[in-house]
């Protein structure tokens, strides 16, 4: 954390009080107490890796003794066995479901539900979406994608949105539930994956249960705002007309939020399927394992072409939630025009079922690997030297020094460091917590290699938050260049995160600088846009008084643009921190190393369990410390806006 | 309000029914149709064989030429279930995984599996002689002769040093789900080395074919059956040899791999009603040379694993006609 500072310290452009020490003095006096202490205790207090630590042997035994009783122990008889039975139930009614259609039959229930959520535009984008799925030769897979997708979003909705209920009505649930959300939130997705395997073995059943949890926060966070929101008049006067509360809840609330509660819908949609392609790792089906063999394979192409599918079915489920979002008008007439659409489609599309093959016809697919790879294979032959030494660029000059800091700074002289460092930047509170998650891990014997990911970490966000920045005020001073961005950067952001992986391998080999690079590539696009949205959201009138003042481009940039979109940025950093931290955990996947490795190990090697479970838990916490580092300097009130207001 | 009644009703017939014994893992209503329940596509007339798919290629053929046969001379459906090694034994458990095509020892594994859960079964050797060690790149051993013997490791390990290896030698593994004791073995033979993984078999092919074209020093995991070696010179490392028992406890390895007959594991519900497909999985047996064939189609001749099952089927017609059942 020594480094960190300099770069984020507060900028340094009001003039300094008469009566107070000019406001760097602090900051760079902190740096300076931490270089000296740092000088002089450099290797004494360090924590080094021991992969025999008796909390990872006792996890172990708790593992084998959940082995031993899965089917004796009452918890397992009757409660855990029975949800993985309930979730395997759900998945494999919807998967028998979506393969008894057939692909013409799916293909015109998609194209009837999107006419009944959207009219003729909506129908033709699901229809072209998921015919093209069938055109990139992965019908089958993705109707398992598809399948585990809606079985854990409908899972996620029938627990979320109640829960979501009650916590709009109760501030007190509220209070407790919020905290609980953010912590799903900023957990890695590869952290769930353990103790799923521990309760719930292997198998779809298991990969619905994670993806669930993991899907379920943006349901319970929306359904609660949309509860919220309903206006106190319309409860009042249903109240007044004696409605008892299953009444008014069921008449007048849910009515009026259902708009907004069907945006947690595609939200929920949104988490389910960037989690899915993950759980291939578990043994679920689908276009997951697609990737992964693809990863096995270093077979770009191969990697490519299932996440474009994933693509094309995540707009197809945006779109017609997004859609059946907007309250739509009409009378019984339209009613019926939409229900009639409906109607004829998928009759159609089922009335095709027997005339057609029953496979996606093999002549419409079209092969597209073999192009993408030769073009890699010719980058990989032409840039070898430029791809190498930029990897010993950053390798040499940033990762190795950074964490031998970072590693051979006393354990004390880091924490204090982040609660100093973390205190100014967002307060008392947010101080704490970061500093109770890192001693949190130094407790859970991971010390070293929680360094060596925020290392990684650190290296991948500057990097990142730098060229989003850029971007984004480009996209944001250029209507052109956003016009152009933006469709890239939507599909950037539903691509799976593991398919980021194969270019960078191909470009980098592996190690480290592939992880940081598939986290750039990851985490860019929402740092662009939220830097985009902050600028474009400064009101017209303050820059054209700027303008009328004589202000230059480079000026009305920095002195008004960026500072009045403060919060923007800060969110922007803070999602691209959390981001990159999922993204380099999974490059362990290609040799990255650190906790990522060890969570992967834990899944693949009996006797590494226990540390693998512990490293998921450090990743939530390291995640849970960076996110209250950044997040906290989002409410906090700051005195420096005050006295520019 | 009757809406809520009625589901109050369903919840309460669930709970009744569910409260008569409990669940437990391997019912068959936990897992999802096994060889006995018949599929339901009209081309598997024998039911659904569900095949792990480990991360190396060598299985990969085996697993195809056996599914090929299951297919078409069989009339199976096979479903392939990509897994790391344990996760596959796992799903023995759970249903997932009806069989493991190629087995490298695992005795833990068995233990646990075969023994104490008795969820699988042993289905005897597939032929394969399998080798894993240390390997570096022929041209080194040319230029450093000494180098084969693992106590000259650390004289050269400044050869070996990259930009993820801390400053030490680079020993360079595969997937961090194959057998390995390389962690344990740098530890314990006191070598400067640091394990760093790349992540599959494939990065370590590559960074094999890199070494020998370039002439870039690298030591690293590798094993036997592989096509690579008909290519790609590559030297083994002698470690100090291997004896019964010396690789018991992982964290204290300090000697060589043991030699493998690698074996085929199927599930105990496989085993009990497979039929047909369980007796041609326990009878099929080939050579290294086979696998090789059938795995550089694959990986260097841009075959499907169908495709090169196909080949090598036609190619070898008394072999495989040999395994079926009678």
């Amino acid at each position: 954390m020594v480094s960190a500072p300099v770069q984020v310290a507060p900028p340094v452009e009001a003039p300094a009080r008469a009566r107070r020490l000019p406001r760097w003095v602090a900051p760079v006096a902190g740096v300076v107490a931490v270089v000296v202490l740092y000088v002089a205790f450099r290797g004494k207090a360090v924590l080094p890796h021991d992969d025999d630590a008796t909390l990872f042997h006792w996890l172990n035994d708790a593992r084998d003794w959940v082995d031993a009783n899965r089917n004796s122990s009452p918890i397992f008889l009757y409660v855990v066995n029975y949800i993985r039975l309930g979730a395997a139930g759900v998945y494999e009614a919807i998967q028998a479901g979506l393969v008894a259609l057939g692909w013409p039959g799916l293909l015109g229930l998609a194209a009837g539900l999107g006419w009944l959520a959207g009219g003729w535009r909506i129908a033709l984008v699901s229809f072209a979406g998921f015919a093209g799925v069938g055109v990139l030769g992965f019908w089958e897979a993705s109707v398992e994608t598809l399948a585990l997708t809606l079985s854990s979003v409908v899972l996620s909705l029938l627990f979320g949105i109640p829960l979501g209920i009650w916590a709009g009505r109760s501030p007190r649930v509220r209070r407790i539930v919020t905290p609980v959300l953010d912590v799903m939130q900023i957990m890695p997705t590869f952290s769930y994956l353990s103790p799923m395997v521990l309760l719930f073995l292997i198998g779809p059943a298991s990969a619905t249960i994670a993806t669930m949890i993991y899907a379920m926060p943006p349901a319970i966070r929306i359904t609660a705002m949309a509860i919220q929101r309903v206006s106190g008049v319309a409860v009042e006067a249903s109240e007044s007309l004696g409605a008892t509360g299953w009444q008014t809840l069921g008449k007048v609330r849910l009515p009026l939020a259902l708009n907004t509660i069907m945006l947690g819908v595609n939200q929920t949609i949104a988490a389910a399927l960037s989690m899915v392609p993950l759980t291939a790792l578990i043994a679920a089906p689908g276009l997951g394992e697609d990737l992964l063999r693809a990863l096995a394979r270093v077979n770009v192409g191969a990697a490519l072409v299932p996440g474009v599918a994933i693509v094309l079915i995540a707009i197809v489920l945006d779109r017609m939630t997004r859609a059946a979002a907007q309250r739509r008008e009409g009378g019984t007439r339209a009613r019926a025009v939409r229900w009639g659409g409906f109607a004829v489609l998928t009759a159609a599309g089922l009335a095709l079922l027997p005339v057609l093959a029953q496979d996606f016809p093999e002549q419409w697919e079209v092969q597209i690997v073999r192009p993408i790879n030769d073009v890699v294979d010719w980058i990989e032959a032409h840039w070898y030297t430029f791809t190498g030494f930029l990897n010993d660029v950053v390798a040499y000059g940033l990762l190795n020094p950074l964490q031998d800091v970072l590693t051979n700074a006393p354990w004390w002289l880091v924490t204090a460091a982040v609660l100093v460092f973390a205190w100014r930047v967002s307060g008392a509170a947010a101080g704490l917590v970061a500093t109770a998650c890192l001693l949190c891990v130094a407790g859970l014997q991971l010390w070293e290699h929680a360094m060596e990911t925020l290392t990684m970490v650190l290296v991948a966000s500057v990097i990142t938050i730098a060229a989003g920045l850029a971007l984004g005020v480009a996209a944001a001073r250029s209507r052109w260049f956003a016009a152009g961005l933006r469709p890239l950067l939507d599909a950037a952001q539903t691509m799976p995160s593991f398919s980021y992986l194969l270019p960078a391998v191909a470009l980098f080999g592996n190690g480290r600088f592939t992880a940081i690079t598939a986290s750039f590539i990851y985490a860019v696009p929402v740092v662009a846009r939220l830097v985009e949205d902050g600028l474009r959201a400064v009101p017209g009138t303050v820059m054209e008084a700027a303008r009328s003042a004589g202000s230059t481009d480079r000026q009305l940039l920095w002195k008004v643009q960026l500072p009045m979109a403060r919060g923007s940025l800060l969110l922007a950093a803070n999602q691209g921190i959390v981001m990159t931290l999922a993204m380099v955990v999974i490059g362990a996947l290609v040799g990255a190393g650190a906790l990522g490795y060890d969570v992967v190990a834990g899944f693949a090697q009996q006797e590494d369990y226990g540390k693998g479970l512990a490293a998921g838990v450090a990743l939530v916490l390291l995640g849970v410390m960076l996110d209250r580092i950044t997040q906290g300097a989002n409410g906090r009130r700051s005195p420096h806006k005050k006295r520019n207001a | 309000m009757k809406k809520l009644r009625l589901i109050a009703g369903v919840l309460a017939l669930g709970l009744a029914v569910a409260a008569c014994g409990g669940a437990k893992v391997e019912d068959d209503s936990a897992a999802a149709p096994s060889a006995s329940a018949a599929g339901s596509a009209p081309a598997s007339a024998g039911g659904t064989v569900k095949m792990a798919i480990n991360g190396w290629v060598g299985y990969e053929a085996s697993a195809a030429v056996v599914s090929y046969l299951l297919e078409h001379e069989l009339g199976y459906k096979v479903e392939k279930v990509t897994l790391a090694e344990e996760p596959s034994w796992q799903g023995m458990e759970s249903g997932d995984v009806d069989v493991i095509i190629e087995n490298w020892r695992h005795p833990d594994l068995k233990k646990k599996y075969i023994e104490e859960k008795q969820v699988a079964v042993e289905a005897g050797s597939t032929g394969n002689k399998g080798v894993i060690g240390w390997y570096v790149p022929e041209w080194m051993v040319q230029k450093y002769p000494d180098i084969t013997d693992y106590k000259n490791l650390n004289k050269y390990a400044d050869l070996f040093k990259t930009s993820e290896s801390d400053g030490k030698g680079q020993m360079l593994d595969g997937d961090p789900s194959f057998v390995t004791n390389d962690e344990a073995l740098v530890k314990n033979l006191k070598l400067d080395y640091k394990v760093v993984y790349a992540g599959s078999e494939a990065a370590l092919i590559k960074a094999a074919k890199q070494a020998t074209d370039q002439k870039k020093p690298l030591l690293m995991y590798f094993y036997e059956p592989q096509w690579l070696f008909n290519q790609v010179k590559l030297v083994k490392v002698n470690l100090p040899a291997y004896t019964e028992g010396c690789d018991s406890d992982p964290k204290k390895v300090a000697c060589d791999y043991p030699p493998y007959d690698l074996d085929k594991i199927v599930s105990k519900k496989f085993a009990d009603t497979g039929g047909k497909a369980f007796e041609l999985v326990k009878a099929f047996q080939w050579t290294n040379d086979d696998q090789n064939a059938v795995a550089d189609d694959i990986t260097n001749n841009g075959m499907t694993p169908e495709d090169a099952a196909k080949k090598w089927v036609e190619a070898n017609p008394t072999k495989w006609q040999a395994w079926m059942p009678k």
